[in-house]
């Protein structure tokens, strides 16, 4: 019945494009069916990554649609990298990345190894664990706001109870040196579980047998970490790091709900700084420099980065 | 059957026509975008005359301010057609009328016989001009705004305090004519114990993200001295944004903050100050006269509990405050240009404006507020014509976007994160407005 279907369609159709149809090799028609995918990321990732290059070399103001727009030349990468406020920013940006990474490096691989031991009800911590990675930011923002609040929230009460400093002392958002921890413990509370879910994967695919010819050879636990968990886990460990770093290089929301990059410009993080200068101060070709610059840097780092991934993989 | 098939016709014709009716009034309906705040309520409510008069139906937009500058000036930028009218904001007015969003005003006003001489120059200068002091208008005043305070009269009126007070400070406890007076009495407020309640002295503008801290500090800095530019040369900035006087202003509210204000309050705006003053934390609260119906309104801190004062004097005498407010304007990439002026007529008529004023908008048409029943309308009324009477606005340029942004950072890294002296910020915001002047070709 089937097949008679196929024959009667095949037969309808007119021959002109039936022996088009038949022309058409493997080759042409695997381009046939990416073509779309490649038209879309074409439109929507390349073709505005050339724009944005293309007005970087030029004074446009996207607040200014009737003005001409000159072309400057390099004056806008130049301002930039003379910038201070710039570089204050990246700063703060690279003091972010390092703490986050390092605590949830840490913390993370701790807690893998603790679920890798397969103690009774791991499964249901690990499920209790990934919680915080399944929220949506603008919802841990909001309320890790009102935990830091110094006069109702949690935060300060708690640490209020241990310290003996009164609850109202304790400004985690306003406070210049705290407000840039402020934000570490939250991203590092949301994301630890997900360092920890890779470090897990990491754990769990050590053949058993390296374990139990170390244990022949008579050694110790502390041995067999330093040389066979931490050597075979680390490309593992590696990864979450590249995947985080990405992550975090380009941290906007949670700065933004939990400080909007204050007290003054204590928090104020690269993607904070691009967001006032594009969208508030509407500079949108000296902005356009900016976000190029960002890229390459990061672009350039994740490159070496991943080279190194590769050659710790070979060993 | 013939009956039946006649009824069928009958009712279809009657759907059609009525689909059609109100597709064509659809089609008419105007949308109005400005903030999301009490006021827009207000508006809502008033504008149900209109539809009733013109048969114009009524759409609005409104979005938080957080959003708002973000949200519609995006609009604008892109010429996109949401707005027929928009109740913009006075600092955009000249980018908007320099660009081309707003539709110029002065033939539709001449042949409509509104004339701007019937509205409080202030807001005319304010929300209506461009450029600044010229005859060329590009919004009818709407929405008149102004930094004041309202403080707990109830709190100030225990004579246990009021006795302290007094052996303290050597004056009696009243609403404060000085900014020294103003912080005697934050001092005195601060981290007291009301009612079984720790409270604070003052809650002021800190917030860093949009404009908060810019409205708190010059709401000050105007009444010690500072002035924008060379009366006499436009634009020349140094040794007027960063006189010893605008210093010694901004180390003022420098010490307000560290003083007297509620714990955690770094990024305090419009909201967060109705918070505070509403949950009993503070005694004096600075905030825009639109919160006050709000908060006259509330049962644990209005009514009686609730006074107002006018920005207090600086030590020269000088009395400035910080104009808010808005006017309303026809969007020029509107495809319905002509009802959006209807609307506008309807707008500046005096009962309009006077039921406006009774909804708890804020009207600024000299008819409304220089009646004489107008002081004694509301307890806020007279602290609002006061205010009114000393307003001072941030520059209008097309380019406020990014004098707005250099002035937020200067003043949060001063005032807030401690860095720095008010010297430095000063002399960094006359550098930083500087470049922005000069890139504009105005320098």
């Amino acid at each position: 019945m089937l097949n008679r279907t196929a024959d009667s369609v095949a037969r309808a159709t007119p021959e002109p494009l039936a022996r088009k149809v038949r022309g058409i090799s493997d080759k042409g028609l695997a381009w046939l069916f990416i073509s779309p995918t490649i038209l879309l990321l074409l439109a929507i990732n390349i073709f505005p990554l050339f724009w944005a290059i293309y007005l970087s070399f030029t004074n446009y103001r996207a607040n200014r649609p009737n003005e001409i727009v000159k072309n400057v030349g390099l004056a806008n990468y130049r301002r930039i990298l003379g910038d201070q406020d710039i570089w204050i920013a990246m700063q703060t940006t690279a003091h972010f990345v390092f703490w986050t990474i390092l605590l949830q490096t840490l913390i993370g691989f701790t807690l893998a190894w603790l679920i890798d031991r397969k103690f009774r009800g791991h499964a249901f911590w690990t499920t209790i664990i990934l919680v915080p990675m399944m929220l949506s930011p603008a919802v841990v923002g909001n309320f890790w706001r009102f935990l830091y609040e110094p006069q109702i929230g949690l935060f300060a009460y708690a640490v209020s109870f241990v310290t003996g400093i009164p609850a109202t002392e304790i400004g985690m958002l306003s406070n210049v040196s705290l407000a840039p921890w402020s934000i570490v413990i939250v991203d590092t509370w949301m994301w630890t579980p997900y360092v920890m879910l890779i470090c897990l994967a990491g754990l769990r695919s050590i053949p058993e047998y390296i374990y139990e010819a170390a244990e022949v050879d008579r050694a110790s636990n502390w041995r067999q970490f330093w040389s066979i968990t931490l050597p075979m886990a680390l490309p593992f460990i590696m990864l979450a790091v590249l995947f985080r770093g990405i992550e975090n290089f380009k941290m906007f929301d949670m700065v933004n709900l939990l400080t909007g990059g204050g007290p003054g410009s204590t928090t104020e993080v690269a993607s904070i700084t691009l967001k006032r200068q594009a969208f508030e101060s509407w500079r949108t070709g000296y902005s356009s420099a900016f976000a190029i610059i960002l890229f390459v840097a990061v672009f350039g780092l994740a490159n070496i980065y991943v080279k190194a991934l590769n050659k710790v993989k070979q060993r | 059957m013939k009956s039946t098939l006649k009824l069928t016709l009958g009712l279809t014709s009657a759907m059609f026509a009525s689909t059609a009716v109100s597709n064509v009034a659809h089609a008419e309906d105007l949308t109005l975008c400005w903030a999301a705040w009490d006021p827009a309520n207000a508006l809502v409510e008033l504008s149900k005359d209109f539809t009733k008069e013109s048969g114009i139906g009524m759409k609005f937009e409104f979005v938080p301010w957080t959003n708002y500058a973000d949200r519609f000036l995006n609009e604008l930028n892109s010429k996109g057609k949401l707005c027929d009218l928009i109740i913009g904001d006075s600092q955009w007015i000249g980018g908007s009328a320099e660009n081309g969003h707003y539709v110029k005003l002065n033939d539709f006003f001449d042949k409509e016989k509104i004339s701007m001489d019937d509205f409080v120059p202030a807001t005319v200068v304010g929300y209506s001009e461009w450029p600044k002091n010229t005859p060329n208008y590009w919004a009818l005043p709407a929405m008149g705004d102004v930094v004041g305070w309202t403080y707990r009269k109830d709190w100030f009126s225990k004579p246990e305090l009021q006795k302290e007070f007094k052996e303290k400070y050597g004056w009696d406890l009243a609403a404060p004519t000085t900014f020294d007076q103003l912080k005697q009495i934050a001092e005195f407020f601060q981290k007291r114990e009301i009612d079984g309640k720790t409270v604070y002295g003052a809650s002021i503008y800190t917030e860093r993200g949009s404009e908060g801290i810019t409205m708190g500090a010059m709401d000050v800095l105007y009444s010690f001295g500072f002035k924008y530019e060379n009366p006499d040369k436009p634009y020349e900035m140094d040794g007027f944004v960063n006189s010893e006087k605008s210093v010694k202003g901004l180390e003022f509210y420098k010490a307000l903050y560290d003083c007297c204000t509620p714990p955690g309050a770094s990024n305090s705006y419009m909201g967060e100050g109705v918070d505070a003053f509403k949950s009993g934390q503070v005694a004096m609260h600075m905030n825009f006269a639109f919160t006050w119906p709000g908060l006259q309104k509330d049962e644990n801190v209005g009514g009686d509990k609730i006074g107002y004062f006018a920005n207090p004097k600086g030590p020269d005498g000088d009395q400035f405050a910080q104009l808010g407010g808005q006017g309303i304007s026809v969007v020029s990439y509107s495809d319905k240009q002509e009802a959006a002026l209807k609307y506008i007529k309807w707008f500046a008529n005096k009962d309009v404006q006077a039921k406006w004023w009774s909804l708890g908008g804020y009207s600024c048409l000299n008819a409304v507020v220089k009646d004489p029943g107008f002081p004694a309308s509301q307890p806020y009324a007279q602290t609002f014509l006061d205010s009114m009477a000393i307003v001072k606005d941030f520059w209008a340029e097309p380019s406020y976007a990014p004098l707005l942004q250099a002035s937020q950072k200067r003043f949060h890294d001063y005032v807030v994160a401690g860095q720095g002296s008010a010297k430095d910020a000063l002399d960094g915001l006359v550098k930083d407005w500087t470049e922005v002047f000069q890139d504009d070709g105005k320098m």
